[in-house]
């Protein structure tokens, strides 16, 4: 382990429900996305990846979600049911930067297509299917296509999607990376208060500071070139989080501090 | 929770609502300016063989060539038959037969290697240069017709639809890889469905080449008597120095193209006008 995660590893608070030990990752054309990645993610946290492009934030939910193996090191899921390939099973939720929605169906169809890919039929998985909708505000959109509706909508069926099989784990790929910013405070208060009322473990890759401290309560800082883990912080700020928190002194605090680590993760490469 | 979102849906639909208004009149329009085209053309024809007297045998009145159309229906309703017969067989067989291939070329790319530049080769090849060759070989000019018209209506579908199939969304392939899904419901439910713009943009071309093949096939292998296509039914008039009846049968050609171009964008229309740009675009 580096001198800089034993620096200011922060212990996971809860059950361990995902570890990584010592995650490399090299792509094929020899670019070393993740070099020698540790964390071990507790029941129930939000954690954010926090990190400038090419630091292998993304490479690492990836390889989290069983999309693509490491090149060396492993990843464990401690409590989770596996199928046959060794894949964690059901209990992992995956929402991509884009909101990846088939075109062609509705957002019904959309919604319920993991639990169509496990053999549940139509009908069958309406109650959960509408019951995501409802948790993402759409249930009334269930019949529409995605071309009729707003970025920050597709990105909520996207969303739905992904809670359609309640997972226990939402791994989150810069999921509002795209949308402007006030329609991304909306799905950030939304998403805080489904992870609030919930308790899932989340693990939120994000270029943004002040996402990853509104949302957190982890920030992992991870720098590129080798893709590495250099930092770490808590944000133990309580929950329910609002305007009150965004506004506040604290909020500032961890903000700077978060700031600080990710321009140490911008400056330790400096060709950038 | 979400009405700052579902807001922004509502002018979409207005928006939607608005140019409908002045899309019907640009429909009659579309409607009107080719018919008063039409007329206006076939008047000039008219006045022409009229006004310098152009014997029928040269060019034939549009007043003769209707005539015709309907004395003559019975030898050109049944050639009609024929022609189209062999142009739907062979357009079946095309659309089954290239999706299956290009379903099978995307799933291994061994088989992509060893068959794709065969497919190249019998696309570039004139089918006039082959019909003869099909035509000794084939048990019967019916079959020597179908061949033909189906070699040349195959290659748009095959490349068409594997361009489709390889065009896949990766990330949306990502999401079907993470829930676990079998690759026959990957290509049940992801790779067909998103390959379907690009087979209906091929069915488009393929229909109008199967009609065109089946009739210059039927000038190749020049069949005759109960089994005679459109072609054979030109040609015969035009030896006969019968042009009336010549004028029908390209009429009847012309109608059989425009219809078969008119049902394939129909359907192209109907199947993507929920979600697709292309047909989206279109109402515009």
């Amino acid at each position: 382990m580096s001198s800089a995660v034993s620096m200011n590893a922060v212990a996971p608070s809860g059950k361990p429900i995902v570890r990584l030990e010592h995650v490399s990752k090299t792509f094929s054309n020899g670019t070393i996305a993740l070099k020698d990645m540790s964390l071990t993610i507790g029941e129930g946290e939000f954690v954010s990846l926090l990190g400038p492009s090419g630091c292998g934030k993304s490479t690492a939910l990836r390889i989290m979600a069983g999309l693509g193996d490491a090149s060396t090191g492993r990843v464990e899921w401690p409590t989770m049911p596996h199928d046959a390939s060794g894949k964690p099973e059901r209990e992992i939720g995956f929402v991509f930067q884009e909101p990846t929605l088939m075109p062609w169906a509705t957002v019904y169809k959309n919604v319920w297509l993991p639990l169509r890919l496990h053999g549940v039929s139509k009908a069958a998985a309406r109650e959960r299917v509408m019951s995501a909708l409802e948790m993402v505000g759409l249930d009334k959109f269930a019949d529409s296509y995605p071309r009729e509706l707003s970025g920050g909508m597709k990105m909520r069926v996207s969303i739905a999607r992904a809670l359609v099989t309640r997972p226990r784990v939402l791994l989150m790929d810069e999921p509002f990376a795209a949308l402007d910013e006030i329609t991304r405070q909306k799905l950030n208060d939304d998403l805080l208060r489904l992870w609030e009322q919930f308790g899932w473990t989340v693990v939120f890759v994000t270029h943004s500071v002040f996402e990853s401290v509104y949302l957190s309560s982890r920030i992992v800082v991870m720098a590129a070139r080798p893709g590495r883990v250099i930092d770490e912080m808590e944000v133990d700020a309580p929950h329910p989080r609002g305007v009150a928190f965004r506004t506040s002194l604290e909020y500032g605090e961890f903000c700077r501090r978060a700031s600080q680590s990710l321009l140490s993760a911008i400056g330790a490469n400096d060709h950038l | 929770m979400s009405q700052l979102d579902q807001s922004g849906a509502v002018p979409a639909a207005a928006e939607n609502a608005a140019p409908a208004v002045s899309l019907s009149g640009e429909r009659v329009l579309r409607v009107i300016v080719p018919l008063v085209m039409l007329a206006a053309l076939v008047g000039l024809w008219a006045w022409y063989v009229q006004a310098y007297n152009i014997p029928k045998y040269i060019l034939p009145s549009p007043a003769l060539v209707a005539q015709s159309l309907v004395n003559d229906w019975p030898i050109l309703g049944a050639a009609l038959l024929v022609t189209l017969k062999i142009t739907f067989a062979a357009l079946a067989i095309a659309l089954v037969g290239g999706v299956v291939l290009a379903v099978l070329l995307v799933q291994s790319k061994w088989i992509e290697l060893a068959i794709s530049p065969y497919m190249v080769i019998l696309q570039v090849t004139p089918i006039v240069a082959i019909a003869p060759l099909i035509l000794i070989y084939a048990p019967s000019t019916q079959v020597a017709l179908l061949v033909c018209a189906w070699i040349v209506a195959f290659f748009p579908v095959l490349s068409n639809t594997t361009q489709g199939l390889k065009s896949t969304d990766h990330n949306l392939l990502n999401l079907f890889e993470l829930y676990g899904a079998s690759p026959l419901q990957t290509l049940f439910l992801l790779k067909l469905p998103a390959a379907l713009p690009y087979f209906l943009a091929g069915l488009r071309i393929a229909g109008g080449l199967a009609l065109i093949a089946a009739v210059v096939a039927e000038f190749a292998a020049g069949s005759a008597g109960a089994g005679s296509g459109l072609a054979f039914r030109l040609l015969e008039s035009q030896y006969r120095l019968n042009i009336p009846r010549l004028f029908a049968a390209l009429l009847l050609l012309c109608a059989t193209g425009v219809a078969i171009y008119g049902a394939t964008s129909l359907i192209s229309h109907l199947m993507l006008r929920r979600w697709h740009e292309s047909a989206i675009r279109r109402e515009n």
